[in-house]
């Protein structure tokens, strides 16, 4: 069910910048389809961890308010090209996905 | 594996002051040393960019909130382990409203906030 998930982190000086692109429909549950008037169902992400090498990063809480396919960059001081960072989500229906890469 | 439960009340409230009161930011401190980069004017409200820099040390979260959205709090991003107070991402707006974001550092909060103008709003229905 779970589309692909790309991580991209490079570093950056001191930093590790992480960019992660994630294929959900983020549907709010108040949107009407077009053709037959009725609500589509909320489905949306609804949390998001991050983990550089087992060590927590990042830990994201979102709504449908997020736009369709999610878009996270953020900045990590510490890690070194090698590393290995772990990118899961769950969501709302109880569906969920994981994807890892190591910084480049 | 997901440490925090959700927070409910805090994504389902219905205005900004239900919504800061929900993730305990109510009375958050106006502050220049947040900054926030969004389009003065967003053509398509279902994609608007945001990306918040905290230049407050110490700081442990990062919450975006679309003030006129009819569920305002669109996200809170918890930064631990060497995180820098950034982050980027991509929201939707209903209409034309600040963008808010509120920053926790120290066990305070402290908020800043940014005019979008919305061309189309992106919430649907």
């Amino acid at each position: 069910m779970a589309e692909p998930m790309r991580i991209r982190a490079t570093m950056a000086g001191d930093l590790a910048d992480v960019k992660v692109l994630m294929n959900h429909p983020m549907e709010t549950g108040t949107r009407k389809d077009a053709k037959t008037g009725q609500l589509v169902p909320a489905h949306y992400i609804t949390e998001v961890n991050a983990a550089i090498n087992g060590t927590k990063v990042l830990e994201a809480a979102m709504s449908g308010g997020i736009s369709k396919n999610p878009y996270l960059g953020f900045k990590v001081k510490g890690p070194k090209a090698g590393d290995k960072i772990v990118v899961n989500w769950v969501d709302n229906t109880g569906d969920k996905n994981t994807a890892e890469t190591t910084i480049g | 594996m997901l440490a925090a439960e959700w927070n409910k009340a805090a994504f389902e409230a219905k205005g900004m002051p239900d919504a800061l009161k929900a993730i305990g930011a109510t009375g958050a401190a106006d502050s220049h040393d947040i900054l926030i980069k969004a389009p003065d004017i967003a053509e398509n409200g279902s994609v608007v960019p945001v990306e918040v820099t905290s230049g407050i040390a110490g700081t442990t979260s990062i919450a975006i909130i679309a003030e006129k959205n009819a569920f305002p709090l669109v996200g809170t991003f918890d930064l631990t382990g060497g995180s820098e107070g950034f982050i980027s991402t991509r929201i939707k707006m209903g209409q034309t409203a600040l963008v808010r974001a509120v920053v926790t550092a120290g066990g305070k909060s402290y908020t800043a906030a940014k005019e979008v103008k919305v061309t189309i709003g992106g919430c649907g229905g």
